[in-house]
């Protein structure tokens, strides 16, 4: 159901799938490459990432401004015209009390956008707290971080937001929050593994040999380094939060219908699959290329970053 | 996990540390188990309301002040928090998991009812998802650029694939439009394809892309150039070298598709209305009904990370160097 597997199996993988790409001369067999991709160093994005980058401003254009792309109103009923098959009036059909999937798929950007940015935020910002603590203040804290995070780690999935969500009662609010905090212990592991390499690197050594303070070689050298990574880590996870958070809303656990969040359109559309497959299928299709375009951009960043 | 990994180092060969590094792992699977029943209870404290009153079916049922106080006595609620943290912990030890608030009985007997379909189903789709993911792998890093480019693409896709999404797909084709298979789980297996596939098709996306890299790797090693120079067959180079190295970082990473399968059984099982243990969870989540959703999310911590030492030792007993390193 996720773009990737839990956060820190993610990243680990994906590096290692991301090199043997599409984009890249990939060695056929017995040849030494696999690895050929890294070398192919284009400037340029390759067609798969220009569509998918496009995808996305549309995405963030239909947030920012719904208006342009569908000008109706995404709430407005009309019960003559309900359940239309996707056509010329309605390209992707009408809802049980005829309101425009299209318009609302478009409207259902913003809320969708936010709640994945969000919980990806949540997720990323408690892991920074928490991997650079590991990393930096001392073996017992890492130790202490890392039991954490192992401990975490033996809830999968969906089950850590789950129990976010028992304890807090359903919502958009509680659905965002238990979907960051499912993914943080992931870019945890990722981010504490990151600062101990720029730690021990020579020019960490070079500012405190000059002298520098503490506070400003982890502000002005640590923090920058350490960050690239997660840069490319929130590409693939916001696509991944959209993802969870969705399936979280089809369970009738997160944003409730008739908000045009897409996946509460999934939640409402969920009686009428066999007699009104539009109703899930556009919603589910954004979701799903949304994921993907995430994903192929965020290769495409994690391959210069290797580069 | 990882954290227990360094301890495992030893310089001898053999089997003396193969069995030690897995009682260590054991060892550190125990703590984890303790960990994570220690977090939930103190966890579960902060729900606001009172526990007496979820018992007696939630702030709803208006129940009177002696009632709450009995049902406080019973279950030790007026006892300090720590005496209630220790007799807790003497109950899971002894495998007691408590009485769902909804269904009014034992947890543990609920989920014995309904943890077959669902580890069926896990099963199931683990091993067709590493048909697929096999197969793609050696087909696409025979077949030159183009295959190799279809099969990344073809990974990619299935790997981003929702299971919501996927199933919704799966209905309309196989059971709207062609009518071959049933939209709603039977018992027969019929109604295990459409939720089989949904689970194993996304699984075969991830487990694909990390067996072709390790199959790449493979075929680029120094053992293949030898075992081409001493005259192998091509076949039989990828069945007996390439194979098992390409499968590696696939065994390892069955653990943790152990967890995301079941996380994913919640989905599945909702769509197809199949029961199991993944559809329960979601009902009792649904009911606040605590103590079934902390039994089962800490029966399936249990097996998510028993299988996690189970596929380490298995990885060892595929590579010989992983049992001296």
């Amino acid at each position: 159901m996720s773009v990737l597997p839990e956060g820190s199996v993610a990243a680990g993988w994906s590096g290692a799938a991301g090199s043997a790409g599409s984009s890249g001369p990939v060695g056929s067999a017995g040849s030494v490459a696999g690895r050929g991709s890294r070398r192919g160093r284009r400037l340029g994005l390759g067609v798969g990432q220009w569509v998918s980058l496009g995808f996305l401003l549309s995405l963030v254009l239909a947030a920012v401004w719904p208006g342009l792309l569908a000008p109706g109103d995404p709430l407005a009923i009309d019960p003559r015209a309900a359940f239309v098959p996707p056509g010329w009036g309605h390209p992707f059909g009408t809802d049980e009390s005829g309101r425009d999937i299209y318009t609302r798929v478009v409207h259902g950007a913003a809320p969708s956008l936010v709640i994945g940015v969000a919980a990806t935020a949540i997720g990323v910002g408690l892991a920074l707290v928490l991997g650079m603590l590991a990393a930096l203040a001392g073996r017992i804290v890492d130790f202490a971080v890392s039991r954490l995070l192992e401990v975490l780690f033996a809830f999968p999935g969906l089950l850590l937001a789950l129990l976010v969500i028992t304890v807090y009662g359903p919502g958009v609010v509680t659905s965002t929050v238990a979907v960051g905090l499912a993914t943080a212990p992931g870019y945890a592991r990722i981010i504490r593994s990151q600062t101990l390499s720029v730690a021990a690197s020579p020019y960490i050594e070079a500012a405190v040999v000059l002298g520098k303070s503490r506070g400003r070689i982890l502000a002005r050298h640590i923090l920058p380094n350490a960050l690239v990574p997660v840069f490319v880590l929130v590409t693939l996870g916001v696509g991944q939060a959209i993802v969870w958070a969705a399936a979280l809303s089809y369970l009738g656990l997160g944003a409730e219908p008739p908000a045009p969040e897409w996946g509460a359109m999934l939640f409402a559309g969920k009686n009428y699959v066999t007699s009104a497959w539009w109703m899930t299928f556009f919603p589910g299709l954004v979701i799903v290329l949304a994921a993907a375009a995430t994903t192929v951009l965020g290769r495409a960043l994690q391959k210069r970053g290797v580069r | 996990m990882s954290g227990v990994v360094g301890a495992r180092r030893a310089d001898a060969r053999g089997w003396g540390p193969l069995l030690r590094g897995l009682l260590l792992r054991l060892a550190g699977a125990v703590f984890v188990l303790w960990a994570a029943a220690t977090l939930t209870f103190f966890g579960l404290r902060l729900i606001p309301g009172d526990p007496a009153q979820a018992l007696l079916g939630g702030p709803g049922s208006q129940a009177s002040a002696e009632a709450l106080a009995q049902v406080r006595a019973e279950n030790g609620l007026d006892q300090p928090l720590i005496l209630q943290y220790l007799a807790q912990l003497g109950r899971l030890a002894t495998g007691d998991l408590g009485t769902s608030y909804a269904q009014k009985n034992s947890v543990l007997s609920i989920i014995g009812s309904q943890i077959g379909g669902t580890l069926l189903l896990a099963v199931l789709a683990l091993a067709v998802a590493w048909l697929i993911a096999l197969g793609l792998a050696l087909w696409a890093t025979r077949g030159g650029r183009i295959a190799a480019a279809v099969g990344s693409g073809l990974e990619i896709v299935a790997a981003a694939v929702p299971h919501f999404w996927l199933a919704l797909v799966l209905v309309l084709i196989f059971s709207t439009t062609l009518r071959w298979l049933p939209a709603v789980s039977t018992s027969g297996p019929a109604g295990l394809v459409l939720p089989v596939l949904t689970l194993a098709i996304p699984l075969a996306g991830f487990l694909g892309q990390v067996i072709r890299e390790s199959v790449l790797d493979a075929l680029a090693a120094p053992f293949t150039l030898s075992a081409r120079a001493r005259g192998e067959t091509e076949n039989g180079i990828r069945w007996r070298h390439v194979l098992r190295h390409g499968a590696l970082p696939g065994i390892a990473l069955s653990g943790w598709a152990f967890g995301w399968l079941i996380s994913g059984a919640v989905v599945v099982e909702t769509v197809f209305a199949r029961p199991g243990l993944g559809r329960t969870l979601l009902n009792a989540v649904q009911l606040r009904d605590v103590p079934l959703v902390v039994g089962v999310v800490l029966v399936v911590a249990l097996g998510y990370v028993l299988v996690t030492v189970l596929t380490d030792g298995a990885s060892r007993l595929a590579d010989p160097r992983e049992r001296a390193a």
